[in-house]
């Protein structure tokens, strides 16, 4: 499905036609990210995030593949399997660091890409099927990212697999007994490793699928863009290659200036050091936090204190911290304005950045010591997060005034001026 | 001839069961019983395997334990905590009003009859599974004298109650038994 002025794709020679004939693959790739697929005129940087999230997705598959094949995945030997990997295998310690930090590239910039629709509104009809799967994407994002933090078993691997599978012990009745069929034993062991690496290899490839629907979505109503204002016309868009891949190709290029910057000079700025510890069921490390890129969702997990109600204090963080990400699952329904660009809605703007800051909040908040000014702020502040979504954005959409829109892409890029109001109207040339 | 056209009949008139109904539920149910039953060892793979149940019970001498001091075992591959505790101890965990607590019990419940000074508890946070400290020497006890969750701040008293923080109930009191005066045996 695209727009009926797409340009169509031609056999180069006769062995192109021939497998045109017979499998059009290279037909499909030009229609899906090529010179077949007309992309809105105004697209911003910010829209560079998915292929760059896609990058990633590949990094990890590259590296994590080659990794494998020289980690052992047995409670006995993994930590000194990773130090062998560390020590003496050839580049095992860039291939390693580059997978560590590569998770946390790529949550950067899946977190980014998330805002990115967040403040656009692309989560607005006809775009929900995209939002919904990016959003089963993130949540397997998670899960992978938290099975591979546990493989090498070091201190933080085993105590973050302890807490994270401990959270599943919350639920009534039945969550002590689904915590010992996760974990197969009465504590992370052998066990568990095993089965974590499993999904862990796993997993990335269910992402990938994932991602196919997520784009294949994307191309029936095609992108959205900063405007907000559906493409009418040919002179709205620009086929995709070569004016995007050239755009990506220079975002890609300052992407990995900064994460070679990471990965050669500040390999361990982001982990943890207790990780060199090798993983002791006896003792707990004083401080234990999960990665940074889950740490809004650790802090609303420690906001809940005490019992609500007849809900347990446990309980109830475990139900707070998934809902804050199964609640953009219901976007598309809460935020019922018809105007989509952050650009055209004055007070949505401020409840976005205010959304923002709350969130570097909880970040700080879940990063920090469960101790007091941090409990009381992470109380506040997860508060604040589900009343933005849940009272705000829709009382903002009913209140609120819109800025005029542009009339069309075009007029928005290149003003009232005669010519583009020609360029716009094909019937009028 | 006539046979064929009697059993026609209902095919062309579209009413009535037909056999082929019948095959076709038959077969699709067969078919999702079948796939169904496969569900089973799939997911019963992922329980507890029969060598890490076989794990259950582990036989601890408590003879060189005196009073004030606690030691850390291990049972399931998760730690257990055995203190001695003094009668000071004691009596501060029996002045506690039980109807006060988050998960009342008194410390007669939580230890064996005649034995109450052994405290026998599973040393794993209630909260999030936690290792808490004061069963180590010189390690923090907490406000109430009992053991300190350093993740989340979960404090327990001296019969290792919870008295404070977001754990929902007390330290667990594993299943075991006084072999002798000097031997407990966990599971």
């Amino acid at each position: 499905m695209s727009f009926p002025w797409a340009n169509e794709y031609k056999p180069g020679n006769g062995l192109t036609q021939w497998l045109d004939e017979k499998l059009p693959l290279p037909r499909f790739v030009y229609n899906a990210v090529g010179a077949g697929y007309p992309v809105p005129r105004n697209l911003n940087y910010m829209w560079n995030f998915g292929v760059l999230a896609g990058f990633c997705l590949v990094l990890q598959i590259v590296t994590g593949v080659v990794l494998a094949m020289h980690y052992a995945a047995n409670a006995g030997v993994a930590f000194d399997s990773v130090e062998h990997i560390m020590r003496d295998v050839n580049w095992g310690w860039m291939l390693r660091y580059a997978h560590a930090n590569g998770a946390s590239a790529f949550f950067v910039v899946v977190y980014l890409h998330i805002f990115r629709g967040f403040f656009y509104s692309s989560y607005k009809a006809p775009r929900e099927m995209i939002w919904l799967l990016g959003v089963v994407i993130f949540l397997l994002m998670m899960a992978t990212a938290f099975m591979g933090y546990v493989l090498p078993w070091g201190q933080m691997s085993f105590w973050g697999a302890k807490v994270i599978t401990g959270l599943f012990g919350a639920i009534p009745l039945i969550g002590v007994p689904i915590q010992e069929w996760l974990l197969g034993g009465f504590a992370p062991d052998n066990a568990a490793l095993n089965r974590f690496f499993s999904l862990h290899f796993l997993l990335p490839f269910v992402i990938a699928g994932v991602i196919i629907l997520h784009i294949w979505a994307l191309h029936i109503p095609g992108s959205s863009n900063p405007t907000g204002v559906e493409v009418k016309t040919k002179s709205d868009t620009v086929p995709f290659h070569p004016y995007y891949t050239a755009k990506d190709g220079f975002g890609l290029g300052v992407f990995l200036l900064i994460y070679c910057a990471v990965l050669f000079f500040g390999p361990n700025a982001l982990g943890h050091p207790d990780n060199y510890i090798p993983a002791n069921p006896l003792s707990t490390p004083a401080h234990i936090v999960p990665e940074w890129y889950f740490w809004p969702f650790y802090a609303i997990l420690r906001a809940f204190t005490s019992d609500f109600f007849f809900i347990p204090a446990k309980l109830m963080g475990v139900l707070a911290m998934f809902s804050a990400i199964l609640v953009w699952f219901f976007l598309p329904w809460l935020d019922t304005s018809p105007v989509r660009s952050g650009h055209y809605r004055p007070l949505f703007r401020k409840f976005f950045y205010l959304l923002v800051i709350d969130i570097l909040v909880l970040g700080y908040c879940g990063g920090a010591p469960a101790a007091e000014p941090f409990v009381m702020i992470s109380q506040l502040a997860s508060m604040y997060y589900f009343l933005h979504f849940l009272v705000i954005l829709p009382l903002v959409s009913s209140i609120e005034k819109p800025e005029p829109l542009p009339f069309s892409i075009t007029e928005a890029v290149l003003g009232k001026d005669e010519s583009a109001v020609l360029n716009a109207n094909p019937a009028a040339a | 001839m006539a046979d064929e056209a009697s059993i026609d009949t209902s095919v062309t008139t579209g009413e009535g069961v037909r056999r082929r109904d019948f095959i076709n539920i038959a077969a699709v149910s067969f078919a999702g019983v079948g796939g169904a039953a496969v569900i089973l060892p799939l997911v019963s793979q992922m329980a507890p395997s029969a060598d890490v149940l076989a794990e259950s019970s582990t036989e601890i001498d408590i003879s060189a334990i005196t009073p004030g001091q606690a030691i850390k075992a291990v049972f399931r591959k998760q730690p257990v905590f055995i203190r001695n505790l003094t009668p000071a101890e004691i009596s501060a965990a029996e002045k506690v009003d039980v109807s006060s607590l988050r998960d009342p019990q008194t410390l007669e419940e939580r230890t064996k009859e005649g034995k109450t000074n052994w405290l026998i508890t599973m040393g794993v946070c209630t909260h999030l599974g936690c290792v808490p400290l004061g069963a180590g020497e010189g390690e923090v006890k907490g406000e109430f004298g009992g053991y300190f969750c350093p993740c989340h701040g979960s404090s327990y008293d001296t019969a290792a109650r919870i008295r404070k923080g977001p754990a929902p109930k007390n330290l667990e009191v594993p299943t075991y038994e006084f072999s002798s005066d000097t031997v407990v045996k966990i599971g």
